[in-house]
């Protein structure tokens, strides 16, 4: 089977975010970049389909010309090929970046064959708008469900679970098909160094993007207003432990 | 307005959104499939001026494709200036696919909306609400999801109209109906606990847990974890607080061998009161709790359940 999988970089901030002085993104003077933790598991999980049932998987991404980095960490695990559509790292909003990825993978289907499954991650992990996959899906006329735990790929059809309030529910998707997969459907494998060797002499493909803003525009980043806390510090070590429970009563949650 | 239901009861998240809808306008509120005819009076309660009852038989169960045919029918029926969910799984899903389907920007997990005749200023949330964005809006439909937690549901009885719309909808939008479920056995849940003992890459193993659990235990409480814990195979994903996570609202939340990285933070900030157990006093977790206590959390966590056992007995 064909398996695509869409990612997007991302900067791995630790304690805080900070941004730049003219706020309009985040400072990554001192930062590593990433990927959304549900697209690591969309790359697993992709990795993991073609083990099983052979075939070829693709990793593509929309970003500035380091997201090659992404896009050889995938190849590290095992995708097979990789696809760059290089911007110049300004903010795409969903309506943008989903019409220039719809429009590649069409480009990349024309030649080499339509993709069985495209996963999506259920939200990017900086800007987060819920969209692109669902966009991308129908502009494609293919179904798609979102919020994606557990995968099962049966004859022409994909069995898909996803946990709700109630408990977990269980999709059933002709294929070709799009699912948008949230973290804790694997555990991602790291990479083996002879991975990471073989993913060095990937051979990136290109595409140039298209696709017209669309009519959300982003003006400034902001911090949420911080909780001001002074810590009470009940301790060192065991001895703290009279002190914890004293709270515990006080809080009433030792009943 | 988007109600969201499973199956005909009411997502909490409804009422937020509609109290923060009504500030927008007059608010018409739709429920979809004839399991949530019922819903039409609480609606009325928070302000919906009219409800629309879709009624379909593809619309029996949650379907995203078919909710959003039939959203994105009755709103080129209505023609309304604004169509608005609430910021969850399906609420955003149903939102992106009505996009989709007209073309529409939709900006997701808002939490301050300000109308204007040229294009509207937006507050949402990113970085699963680490980070406020300003964007601006410019559409002939406004579409939008509120963050949930971003109003308090409050009271706004009005008169309320209700009448049935019937879409057409193609069979191919079963496709993504739900087929069958695991329903969830009764119980305290990561979300839903009183206390949570959450431990992080300090735990330094699966089998290092054991004493969470049981103060967990003491407590009537669960074990929840951080997503260094995760990614090393020592807890299942379910446990996880953050972002990627679950976002958790405790009385009570003991952050043990946790660094409080801002996506953990996200999840837990919700909490009544946070106390962290580390043996770094500087660790964001440290300055940013309620409480702490400094030191190894394998001493500490036995000592705390140790007295609890003392003082009970
Ligand atoms: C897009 C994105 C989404 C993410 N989503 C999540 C998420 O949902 N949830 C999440 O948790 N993380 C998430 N992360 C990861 C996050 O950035 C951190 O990497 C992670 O939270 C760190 O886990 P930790 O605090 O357990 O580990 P560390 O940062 O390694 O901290 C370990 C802490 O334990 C303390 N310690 C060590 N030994 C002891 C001891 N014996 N006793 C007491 N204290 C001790 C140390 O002082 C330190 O503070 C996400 C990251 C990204 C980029
Ligand atoms: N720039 C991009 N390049 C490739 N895939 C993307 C990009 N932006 C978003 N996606 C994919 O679409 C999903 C949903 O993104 P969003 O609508 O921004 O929450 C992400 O998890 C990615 O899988």
């Amino acid at each position: 089977m064909r398996v695509l999988v869409c990612v997007k970089r991302v900067p791995a901030p630790g304690a805080r975010i900070n941004i730049t002085s003219d706020g309009r993104a985040i400072d990554t003077a001192y930062l590593a970049f990433t990927t959304s933790p549900h697209e690591e598991c969309a790359v697993e999980e992709a990795v993991q389909l073609v083990e099983r049932h052979g075939g070829e998987s693709t990793v593509l991404t929309l970003g500035p010309a380091e997201a090659d980095e992404q896009l050889r960490y995938a190849a590290s695990l095992g995708v097979t090929r990789a696809v760059l559509l290089p911007t110049d790292g300004s903010d795409w909003d969903p309506q943008r970046t989903a019409k220039a990825l719809t429009e590649a993978i069409l480009s990349i289907e024309a030649t080499d064959g339509a993709f069985d499954l495209i996963l999506f991650g259920n939200e990017s992990a900086d800007s987060g708008g819920f969209q692109v996959g669902v966009r991308v899906a129908r502009a494609l006329g293919r179904p798609i469900v979102n919020g994606i735990k557990g995968i099962e790929v049966g004859d022409g059809t994909v069995s898909a679970r996803r946990e709700a309030e109630a408990g977990m529910e269980v999709y059933e998707l002709p294929m070709p098909a799009v699912l948008g997969v949230k973290e804790g459907i694997n555990l991602p494998r790291y990479p083996t160094l002879k991975g990471r060797l073989a993913s060095k002499k990937v051979d990136v493909g290109q595409i140039a993007p298209h696709g017209e803003p669309g009519g959300q525009a982003l003006v400034t980043l902001a911090q949420p207003a911080e909780q001001v806390s002074s810590t009470i510090i009940l301790g060192t070590g065991p001895e703290a432990a009279a002190a914890v429970v004293d709270v515990l009563e006080e809080l009433g949650v030792l009943k | 307005m988007i109600a969201e239901h499973d199956r005909g009861s009411l997502a909490a998240a409804t009422l937020e959104a509609l109290t923060a809808a009504r500030g927008l306008g007059t608010v018409h509120a739709v429920t979809l499939g004839a399991a949530a005819d019922g819903l039409a009076g609480d609606l009325a309660t928070y302000g919906a001026s009219a409800v629309h009852q879709v009624h379909h038989d593809l619309l029996t169960d949650y379907g995203p494709e078919a909710w959003g045919d039939a959203v994105a029918q009755l709103v080129w029926s209505l023609e309304p200036d604004v169509v608005l969910a609430c910021g969850t799984d399906r609420g955003n899903e149903v939102m992106a696919h009505l996009a989709a389907i007209t073309d529409l920007p939709f900006v997701a997990n808002c939490v301050e909306v300000v109308p204007s005749d040229g294009p509207w200023a937006i507050t949402r949330v990113r970085w699963g609400g680490s980070l406020l964005e300003q964007c601006t809006l410019s559409a002939g439909r406004k579409l939008i999801s509120f963050a949930h937690h971003a109003v308090e549901a409050t009271e706004h009885p009005a008169e309320s109209a209700v009448s049935t719309f019937v879409p057409g909808l193609a069979g191919s939008a079963a496709r993504t109906t739900v087929r069958a479920r695991v329903e969830r056995a009764a119980g305290v849940t990561l979300a839903t606990a009183p206390v949570v003992v959450g431990g992080g890459r300090g735990v330094g193993s699966p089998d290092g847990f054991a004493p969470l659990e049981e103060l967990a235990g003491l407590l009537g409480g669960v074990v929840g974890c951080s997503r260094a814990v995760t990614n090393n195979g020592w807890r299942s994903h379910t446990d996880q607080v953050g972002q990627t996570g679950t976002r958790i609202a405790p009385d009570l939340y003991f952050a043990c061998g946790i660094s409080g990285a801002i996506q953990h933070w996200v999840g837990a900030m919700a909490s009544k009161k946070i106390l962290a157990i580390n043996t770094d006093r500087e660790a964001n977790m440290v300055t940013k709790a309620d409480y702490a206590v400094i030191g190894d959390l394998h001493q500490v966590i036995p000592a705390i359940s140790a007295e609890i056992r003392r003082r009970r007995s």
